[in-house]
C-alpha cells in the first residue's frame, strides 16, 4: 500500500503549482485554474487523511464532497466576475483592472 | 345680584376691545356691533345698577358694596388685614357718575360710527394715521367728491371700548388700586387716541406732550396712594375714609414740610387730579390734545376722563376735610385761578375745539375750586352737567367741521375747516347742529332758569359766595368771559353771513350724528332740573331736588364739620360724598349769575356780529399785545420748554450722554473689551498655537505621510495582495516555526 505521505506530498505539490498558476498567470481564467487546482490538492490531504487515519468515519468523505460543490459556487463566481470586468474593461488580464489602486 | 352686574359692568368693553383687536379689525360691520353692543350691555347693566340702588335710598350712609380679596400676602402695617382686597362701591355720587359716564359713552360710540364715515367708500389717497381725505363720487350734480371712510376704523373703536372699561372701572371702584388702574388705562387710551392720526407730527407731539404731562400727575398721585397704605395699612376708600383712620391719619405727622399725613395725601391726590384734569400749572396738554379725532376729545377730554380728577377728589373728600387748610386752600386757589386763566384764553381761540378745550380747563377749575370750598354736591352737580353739554359741544363742532370739509369738498377748494374766521352762517346750512349747538352753549353759559349749566353753575357759584369772596369774585369773572367766549363762538360760527366758500356749501351730517346730538341736547337742558334748590323763588320745590338728595345722606345736609359728625355716627362707611350745609339762597349770587351770563353772550354777540374774514379780531385791537400773548395761552408752553424740557435734555445729552454714557460708562467697557482682547490674543499666541494647533495639525500630518507611503501597498492588482498574503502567511509561519523549533 502506498505510504500516507506520498499522498501528501502530491498534494503539496499539486498545491504549490496552483499557488504559483493564481499569482503568476497573467490571464485571468489562468488564475482561476489555480485557485482550483488549490482545492483540489486540499482535498486530496483531506481523502488521504480520512483513508489512512479514520477510515470508519465519513467525515473526511463529505467534507471532500462539501468542498467540491464550494469549489464550483467558487468557479461560477469567479468566471462571473471576469466576464462582468470583460465587459467593462474589455480585458480579462488581472494586472490591468486596478481601479481599486491607493 | 346688583352687585354681581357691579361688578360685571366694566367687563364688555374689554371684550370688546379685545375681540375687534384680534378678530374682527378687518370687519367695520363687525367691530362697531362689537364695541357699541357690548357698550350697550354696559348701558343697560348701568341703568339696572342705578335704579336698583335708587330703591335702596340713603345710599350715602349704606351705600351698596362688596368686595374681594385680591393678593392675599399683602401684608401692611397698621390696621389692615394683611390683605389686598378690591371691589365695588355704589353711592350717591357714583350713581350720578355713573349715569352720565354712560349715557355720553353711548352717545358718543354711536357719533363715532357716522364720524369715521361708516359705510362710504374708501378715499384712493388715504392712509393709515391721517384723517380720511374724501374719494370721487358720481352723483346728481356732476362728480364730486364725497367723504371717505377712516382707514383705521375698526381700531379707533377698540380704542375707545378699552377707554369705556377704563372709565366704567375707576367709577365703580371701592379702592384706590382699582381707581388707579382705570385712570392709567384711560391715560393710555388717551395717549393712543390723540396720537391716533399718528402720520401727522402735532398728533405725535400732542400725545407725548399729554401722557408726560398727565404722567407728572400720576407719579404724584401714586405717592399719595402708598402714604394712603403706609398709614392706613389698607387702600379700599371705606377703610381709609373711616373716621377712626381719618382721624389718626390727620393727627400723625407726615414728617414733609409740617404737614400731618392726611394733609400729604390729600395734597398727592390733589396733584393726581391737577394732572388729569388740566389744571394749572398742569393745564397745557389738553388744548394741544384736540389734535385727536372729535369723538375722543369729547369723551376723554370732555365728559369722562378729566371729569375723573374731580371725581377722585370727590371720592376723597372726607379726606380733603379732615387734611384741612393747605390741600383744600391750595384746592379752591388752583380751581379759580384755572378757571380764569383758561377762560381768558378761551377768548382769544380762533379754532373752534381748542376754544371748548380750554372752556373745558376752565370748567373744570370751577368744580375744583367747588371741592376746595366745600361745595362738594355742587362740584358732583356741575361734573355731570359739564359732561352733558361740553360733550354736545364738541360733538357739534365735530359736525360743523365736518359740514365745513364737506362744503369744501363740493367747492373744490381746500378748508381750514376747524378756523372759526373762516365760517359763519352755519345756522342756516346746519339747523338741527345749529340748535343742538346752541343749547350746549347756552349750558355753558348758564343761560338762566333753562339750561342745566345754569343751574349746576349757580350751585357753585352760591357756595362760593356764602364762604369766599375772592373765589366767587374769579368764578363770577369767569362765569361772565365764559359767556363772552360762547357768545363768540356761537355768533362766530353759526350767524351772520357766510365768510367762505366751504362754510357757504356746508350741510348736515349723517344721522349716526344728529342722533346723539339730540339725546344729548336733551340732557344738556334738562337735567339741570334736578337740581333746582329748594329755596329757589317761585319754582324752587317743584321739582324735588334729586341731585341733593342723592348726594346727601338721610335728612338731606350734613350740618357741622364733615368729621364731627362722622365720628357722632361712628359709620364705618363714611367713603360717600358728604356735603357741608348747603348754602342758603341768595339775591345777590343769583342775579349776578344771571347777569353776567346774559351780559356775556349780548357783549359776545355785540363785538363779533358785523366780524369779516381777514378782519382784525376786535379783541386784539381792545387788548392791543397782550392779545398775542394770550392767545399764546400766556407762553406757558415756552416757559415749560425753557424751565424743565432745557434743562432735562441738557442732562440728557450732554451729562448723561455725553459724561456718564460715553465717557465713563462707555470707556469702562471698553476697557473691559480690551482687557479681554488682549488676554485671547495671549491665549491664542502662546497656548492655542503652539500646543493645541501643533499637536492636531502634527497627527494630521503624519497620518498623511504615513497613508501616502503606505498607498504603494495598495496596488489595486489582485494577484500582487495575494502575493503579499504568501509572504505574510510564510513569514508568520517561519516565525511559528522557529519558535517551536526553539522553546523547549
Amino acid at each position: 500500500m502506498i505510504p500516507l505521505s506520498w499522498y501528501l506530498l502530491f498534494a503539496a505539490a499539486l498545491f504549490a503549482i496552483g499557488l504559483y498558476g493564481a499569482i503568476a498567470r497573467r490571464n485571468a481564467l489562468a488564475a482561476l485554474m489555480g485557485i482550483e487546482l488549490m482545492l483540489n490538492a486540499v482535498a486530496i490531504n483531506l481523502v488521504a487523511f480520512w483513508r489512512y487515519l479514520a477510515p470508519a468515519q465519513m467525515n473526511g468523505q463529505v467534507f471532500a464532497i462539501v468542498l467540491l460543490a464550494v469549489a464550483a459556487a467558487d468557479t461560477a463566481v469567479g468566471l462571473a466576475l471576469i466576464i462582468s470586468v470583460y465587459r467593462l474593461q474589455k480585458t480579462v488580464l488581472p494586472e490591468e483592472t486596478d481601479l481599486l489602486r491607493g | 345680584m346688583l352687585t354681581t352686574i357691579a361688578f360685571l359692568l366694566p367687563l364688555p368693553p374689554l371684550a370688546a376691545f379685545a375681540v375687534t383687536l384680534l378678530f374682527t379689525r378687518r370687519s367695520r360691520f363687525l367691530s362697531t356691533v362689537a364695541a357699541v353692543g357690548m357698550l350697550a350691555l354696559s348701558f343697560a347693566g348701568a341703568l339696572i345698577l342705578i335704579g336698583g340702588a335708587l330703591q335702596r335710598g340713603d345710599l350715602a350712609l349704606h351705600p351698596l358694596a362688596q368686595s374681594v380679596e385680591w393678593i392675599p400676602a399683602a401684608a401692611g402695617n397698621g390696621a389692615g388685614q394683611g390683605a389686598l382686597r378690591i371691589g365695588v362701591l355704589v353711592d350717591g355720587l357714583t350713581v350720578l357718575t355713573l349715569f352720565f359716564v354712560a349715557c355720553t359713552l353711548l352717545a358718543i360710540f354711536v357719533y363715532s360710527i357716522g364720524y369715521h364715515h361708516y359705510g362710504q367708500p374708501a378715499g384712493e389717497e388715504d392712509v393709515p394715521g391721517l384723517p380720511p381725505r374724501g374719494a370721487p363720487a358720481q352723483e346728481s350734480g356732476g362728480p364730486h367728491r364725497v367723504p371717505s371712510v377712516e382707514p383705521l376704523y375698526s381700531r379707533f373703536f377698540a380704542f375707545i371700548s378699552l377707554f369705556a372699561f377704563g372709565m366704567l372701572l375707576l367709577v365703580l371702584s371701592d379702592n384706590l388700586v382699582t381707581l388707579f388702574i382705570g385712570w392709567e388705562v384711560m391715560g393710555l387710551c388717551s395717549y393712543l387716541l390723540i396720537g391716533f392720526w399718528f402720520a401727522r407730527e402735532s398728533a405725535r407731539h400732542a400725545a407725548v406732550k399729554a401722557f408726560l404731562v398727565t404722567r407728572v400727575g400720576d407719579v404724584l398721585m401714586l405717592l399719595g396712594l402708598a402714604l394712603c397704605w403706609q398709614f392706613s395699612g389698607s387702600l379700599s376708600l371705606r377703610e381709609i375714609l373711616g373716621a377712626g383712620n381719618l382721624e389718626r391719619m390727620a393727627q400723625s405727622p407726615s414728617g414733609v414740610l409740617g404737614l400731618s399725613a392726611a394733609g400729604l395725601a390729600a395734597l398727592l391726590l390733589l396733584a393726581g387730579t391737577v394732572g388729569k384734569s388740566a389744571q394749572w400749572p398742569l393745564h397745557v396738554w389738553l388744548p394741544d390734545a384736540m389734535e385727536g379725532p372729535t369723538p375722543v376729545s369729547a369723551l376723554i377730554h370732555a365728559a369722562t376722563m378729566v371729569s375723573a380728577g374731580v371725581y377722585l377728589l370727590l371720592r376723597v373728600a372726607p379726606l380733603l376735610s379732615a387734611a384741612g387748610s393747605p390741600a383744600t386752600g391750595l384746592s379752591a386757589f388752583i380751581g379759580a385761578f384755572t378757571a380764569l386763566l383758561a377762560a381768558t384764553i378761551a377768548l382769544t381761540q380762533n379754532d373752534i375745539k381748542r376754544v371748548l378745550a380750554y372752556s373745558t380747563i376752565s370748567q373744570l377749575g370751577y368744580m375744583v375750586a367747588a371741592v376746595g370750598i366745600g361745595a362738594y354736591a355742587a362740584a358732583a352737580f356741575h361734573l355731570a352737567m359739564h359732561a352733558f353739554f361740553k360733550a354736545l359741544l364738541f360733538l357739534g363742532a365735530g359736525s360743523v367741521v365736518h359740514g365745513v370739509e364737506r362744503g369744501a369738498m363740493r367747492a373744490g377748494a381746500h378748508a381750514e375747516a376747524q378756523d372759526m374766521r373762516a365760517m359763519g352762517g352755519l345756522a342756516g346750512r346746519m339747523p338741527l347742529t345749529f340748535a343742538a349747538f346752541l343749547a350746549g352753549g347756552l349750558s355753558l353759559a348758564g343761560f338762566p332758569l333753562l339750561t342745566a349749566g345754569f343751574w349746576s353753575k349757580d350751585a357753585i357759584l352760591t357756595s362760593a359766595f356764602n364762604t369766599s369772596t375772592l373765589v366767587f369774585l374769579a368764578l363770577a369773572l369767569a362765569a361772565l368771559l365764559t359767556a363772552f367766549y360762547t357768545g363768540r363762538q356761537l355768533t362766530l360760527v353759526f350767524l351772520g353771513e357766510p365768510r367762505s366758500e366751504a362754510a357757504r356749501l356746508a350741510s348736515e351730517p349723517s344721522r349716526w350724528m344728529l342722533a346723539p346730538l339730540g339725546v344729548l341736547a336733551a340732557f344738556a337742558v334738562a337735567a339741570g332740573w334736578a337740581g333746582i334748590p329748594k329755596d329757589f323763588p317761585v319754582i324752587g320745590g317743584l321739582l324735588p331736588n334729586w341731585i341733593d338728595s342723592l348726594l346727601s345722606p338721610g335728612t338731606g345736609v350734613l350740618s357741622g364739620s364733615v368729621i364731627t359728625r362722622l365720628m357722632e355716627t361712628r359709620s364705618p362707611i363714611c367713603c360717600t360724598l358728604v356735603a357741608p350745609e348747603a348754602a342758603p339762597f341768595s339775591y345777590g349770587s343769583m342775579l349776578l349769575s344771571v347777569a353776567v351770563s346774559l351780559g356775556g353772550l349780548l357783549l359776545g354777540w355785540l363785538a363779533y356780529r358785523n366780524f369779516r374774514a381777514g378782519r382784525k379780531d376786535p379783541l386784539e385791537s381792545f387788548l392791543g399785545r397782550a392779545y398775542g400773548f394770550i392767545q399764546a395761552g400766556y407762553r406757558f408752553d415756552d416757559l415749560y420748554r425753557i424751565a424743565f424740557i432745557a434743562p432735562v435734555r441738557w442732562i440728557a445729552d450732554r451729562l448723561v450722554s455725553d459724561w456718564i454714557d460715553r465717557r465713563i460708562l462707555d470707556g469702562a467697557l471698553h476697557a473691559i473689551g480690551r482687557a479681554a482682547t488682549g488676554l485671547g490674543r495671549a491665549l491664542r499666541r502662546w497656548i492655542d498655537l503652539p500646543v493645541i494647533n501643533g499637536t492636531a495639525d502634527r497627527v494630521a500630518d503624519e497620518t498623511k505621510r504615513a497613508g501616502g507611503e503606505l498607498r504603494a501597498l495598495q496596488s489595486g492588482r489582485v494577484q500582487e495582495y495575494l502575493l503579499i498574503g504568501l509572504i505574510a502567511f510564510a513569514a508568520c509561519g517561519a516565525a511559528l516555526l522557529y519558535r517551536m523549533m526553539t522553546m523547549p
